[in-house]
């Protein structure tokens, strides 16, 4: 991580402290503000045209004051002293009716955090350069085999400035730089049609595409589809199930993740409330949420509350050390942030949110884990989840899987559905691999708002989760 | 709605009017606010009071497509946008298909989306409602505790032109209250939600709220995992209103014209159960979605998709129209200024049939009242018709319910769980979702277990 100073905020720290002193002017004891400038390019291709390249611009304000347990919010895309002053005296006058008060505030020099250095900005090359990756990956992709009938490829890459200064004294600014190409293809065959997904994404400028090759991604998301077609039914019932490295995260992100977000703990809405010291996963499971994992999708200099990221152990030896926290959360404890305070845009108000989320190496040699396992299910790419956090229950897609049948990986299969609940599986692995590697960018969702997160994890053996396929 | 907000209207026209020699241009802006109170244990948590507003720029020329959108109506950003646009256009590929809409003479229908009594209620009142929501939730079971109970209301004004002739801008609101529940028993612990929407919120039932988000979460305490069998299901309308909602993407026209549709070449065939009829009707004031123009500001209209189980229609904007050689259904769907329009059904209801649930399960021996539904997006497959997700409700034995159950997954395809609708309820629901709510009945789904 490098701190450096910097003479061109977003926004003059002089402006800065009027705003947020006019934020306190109703007696709350904290205000912030929060200023974001972000620019976005996209380009999609489909059905082998390059349908619309799209240029966004998002730039705006969002000041929040907090008063006792009230919180008061307000945006506005207006960053003049005018505006900016009077979204906060709107969000002053949501956090506290009557009072008064003044409330100078001073602030330093602006804290500039990164955890990523970005090597070729994608403002400053050529949109033609990036519609080419995508008729780049379409011709890869339908080049794999005949039954590849429809290809649909997108990039996008954003140069989001964040500006963050409160009342307490933080003034911190980080320039986030994200980058992302996806390819979904659709093949066709005499039992219908089956589809493949693969994405490439980094907190990192366009030199991703010197380090990753486009036609290899297309090619494993073409590959995808065309083994699906002779896919047979997903079994049903509990078995053992095998995911391979760097494809699974998200179960993590589900079966823990989500119910170790302090927010959520804190209104005993999560089945980890109270069990911090104890074991609550196998003791093999160690497991690591941290935002300064370079160039990782859910890497950030600082969150969205100008708080640096860091790397917190959540999980240790299977021992629950620790929630995830941001400012009111923390504040509500008595304890330090850990840099989780996250929000989607200046629209939004911040909350407890994953940045990268993984599990840490076992011993095993992954394919012993295979040879290991009679019969189960061997899933190379997991999709989307879901969980309630109270209960723990949770779903996680299969994208890409095969039976395991004597140790031996065979068959694939049709997609479907695992479900699962969080605590009962996170007992259950019982095998944990030495080949860990980071999965696919990922976006979360909760209560409304999106964030870029990354997850990873070496391939495991959870001994028995429930496969949601339609065969006996 | 033709001319409704003069000032964004005339600033679209003049957007419009900036276009070159050969240049299409569409022009969509909009602008808008918001109030959030949330309650936590009598107190207000949070309380947002927001404004927003931008612009949307698409130009098409020499069938190539640009894009730009900006959050914001400043004038430098605007000139930006257009520029930005227009730069685009070089890198798309000529698609003889590209271009906007055209007026098509087809009426709309007058429908009321404004209302004075929101605009103008105050502050304290939308504290002391969410307070009220709460303290109904917790009355209403002591083992329930609430999470969060939240009123929200919004405004929106859009305004789009083209250089074809399209010139709409109209205005809403529309609020609504929710709370989110949690029932303890023991170390279980269960979640719940109700809510009530309306015009305004003189028209919330608060108490029904509070009742559903307490009955939600109670319901399920102490559930068990089933074993896995084949089965008949009945979905509950809120779960119905999901299923049907993925339909969308089957009928969609953009789908079947790039091949994605598992229904290509299946038009005037029979690919549901004869009881089902489905019908997209944005024009119909009950629905939640309803509305008067589409995405691209041609007049929403009723389109019959699957008539006593005959597909009969996909649903198209003016792009996947002429390229499917027809005309647009009135299906253009828009998500703000900040994307071009796509394709999908706006309003989808479907036929109701004669008896209650209660008649319905009465005739089921063995099966599961399904009470809701998660891991739609994960397992889901609207392209092969793979069809997973992970379910919770109550045993259906000899046409009574007995036990709770949670923990499994009900799967089948899209295709075949067409087929085998076996009744629907006559309990119709306008939810506030895409599509209505009824009791369904599916024969032969896989219920995944233990």
């Amino acid at each position: 991580m490098t701190k450096t100073q910097t003479a061109e905020p977003l926004v003059a720290s002089d402006v800065l402290e009027r705003v947020l002193a006019k934020g306190r002017s109703t007696g709350a004891e904290f205000a912030e503000v929060y200023i974001e400038d972000k620019r976005s390019t996209s380009a999609g291709l489909d059905d082998g045209k390059v349908e619309q390249v799209t240029s966004g611009r998002d730039r705006g304000a969002g000041i929040r004051v907090v008063s006792g347990e009230t919180t008061g919010f307000a945006h506005t895309s207006d960053l003049s002293e005018r505006g900016l002053l009077a979204a906060a005296e709107a969000a002053a006058i949501a956090a506290k009716q009557g009072g008064g008060g003044v409330n100078k505030v001073q602030l330093g020099a602006v804290l500039r955090h990164s955890v990523n250095t970005v090597k070729i900005s994608p403002d400053g090359v050529e949109k033609s350069r990036k519609v080419d990756l995508l008729k780049r990956a379409d011709a890869a992709a339908r080049s794999v085999n005949s039954a590849i009938v429809q290809v649909s490829a997108g990039y996008g890459d954003s140069l989001r400035r964040i500006l963050v200064a409160n009342s307490n004294g933080v003034l911190s600014a980080d320039d986030q730089v994200r980058t992302l190409l996806r390819v979904s293809v659709v093949a066709t065959g005499d039992g219908g049609m089956q589809t493949g997904y693969d994405s490439l994404g980094h907190t990192i400028g366009f030199e991703l595409f010197d380090e990753n090759d486009v036609e290899e991604l297309a090619i494993r998301a073409a590959k995808q589809a065309v083994t699906k077609l002779s896919a047979r039914p997903a079994p049903s019932g509990a078995m053992p199930v095998v995911i391979k490295r760097g494809s699974g995260g998200v179960l993590f992100h589900e079966a823990c993740g989500h119910g170790l977000e302090a927010d959520l703990v804190g209104k005993s809405a999560s089945v980890y409330r109270g069990k911090m010291g104890e074991l609550v996963a196998s003791p093999l499971v160690t497991l690591v949420d941290d935002g300064t994992m370079t160039a990782e999708w859910g890497a950030i200099g600082i969150d969205d509350e100008g708080h640096p990221s860091q790397r917190n152990t959540l999980i240790q030896d299977g021992v629950l050390t620790d929630y995830m926290w941001d400012y009111l959360r923390a504040r509500k404890e008595g304890r330090a942030q850990s840099g989780n305070g996250r929000r989607q845009s200046y629209q939004h108000l911040p909350m407890v949110r994953m940045t990268n989320t993984f599990v840490l190496n076992g011993t095993q040699d992954p394919d012993d884990i295979v040879r290991d396992t009679k019969h189960g299910v061997y899933i190379a790419k997991l999709g989307g989840g879901q969980v309630d956090t109270a209960s723990g229950d949770f779903v996680f897609g299969m994208a890409e899987a095969y039976l395991i049948e004597n140790g031996e990986i065979t068959e694939p299969l049709r997609e479907s559905n695992l479900i699962g609940n969080g605590p009962e599986v996170l007992k259950d692995i019982d095998l944990l691999g030495n080949d860990f590697a980071m999965g696919n960018p990922g976006m979360c969702g909760k209560d409304g708002q999106g964030v870029p997160v990354g997850d990873g994890q070496p391939t495991l053996r959870v001994r028995s989760l429930t496969i949601g396929g339609t065969a006996a | 709605m033709s001319v409704g907000v003069p000032d964004l209207q005339k600033l679209a026209d003049s957007i419009v009017g900036k276009a070159k020699s050969g240049e299409q241009i569409e022009a969509y802006i909009s602008r808008g606010g918001e109030t959030s109170v949330r309650v936590y244990e009598g107190e207000v948590e949070h309380f947002v009071s927001a404004q927003s507003e931008g612009i949307g720029i698409r130009i098409i020329k020499d069938g190539r497509t640009g894009f730009a959108y900006a959050g914001t109506l400043e004038a430098d950003a605007i000139t930006e946008v257009l520029a930005e646009a227009r730069d685009n256009i070089q890198f798309g590929t000529v698609d003889e298909w590209a271009g906007l809409a055209e007026p098509d003479g087809v009426a709309q229908i007058p429908q009321k989306f404004w209302d004075d009594e929101l605009a103008n209620y105050p502050t304290d009142k939308k504290i002391s409602i969410t307070k009220e929501l709460e303290k109904l939730t917790l009355a209403a079971d002591p083992r329930v505790r609430a999470e969060e109970a939240n009123y929200e209301d919004g405004w929106g004004e859009t305004a789009v032109a083209t250089t074809t002739g399209i010139r709409e801008s109209g205005r809403g609101n529309s609020c609504y209250v929710s709370v989110s529940t949690l029932a303890d028993d023991g170390d279980e612990s269960l979640t719940g939600f109700g809510f009530s929407v309306g015009d305004s919120p003189k028209e919330f039932d608060l108490k029904k709220a509070a009742d559903d988000a307490a009955d939600r979460a109670t319901r399920l305490l102490g559930a068990t995992k089933p074993a896995s069998k084949l089965v008949t299901i009945v979905l509950d309308p809120y779960v119905t209103s999901q299923f049907v909602s993925i339909l969308s993407s089957v009928l969609n026209g953009e789908s079947l014209a790039k091949g994605r549709s598992l229904f290509a070449d299946r038009l005037d065939q029979q690919v549901a159960s004869a009881k089902f009829t489905l019908v997209d009707d944005p024009t119909n004031p009950l629905a939640y979605t309803a509305t008067d123009i589409d995405g691209e500001g041609l007049a929403a209209r009723r389109n019959v998709l699957i008539e006593n189980g005959v597909l009969k229609k996909f649903v198209h904007s003016s792009y996947s129209a002429r390229r499917m050689n027809t005309k647009s259904t009135g299906n253009a769907t828009r998500g703000g200024f900040a994307g071009s329009p796509g394709v999908g059904c706006l309003a989808m209801q479907v036929q109701p049939g004669t008896k209650s649930q209660a008649e319905l399960i009465s005739g089921i021996n063995d099966g599961v009242l399904i009470q809701d539904v998660s891991g739609m997006h994960s397992g889901v497959n609207t392209i092969s018709g793979d069809f997973s997700t992970g379910a919770s409700g109550i045993v259906i034995s000899n046409g009574t319910l007995g036990a709770p159950i949670r923990e499994f997954t009900i799967a089948s395809t899209l295709q075949k769980m067409l087929l085998n609708i076996v009744d629907l309820g006559n309990d119709i629901d306008w939810l506030p979702m895409r599509a209505v709510g009824l009791s369904l009945v599916i024969s032969d789904v896989m219920m995944s277990g233990a």
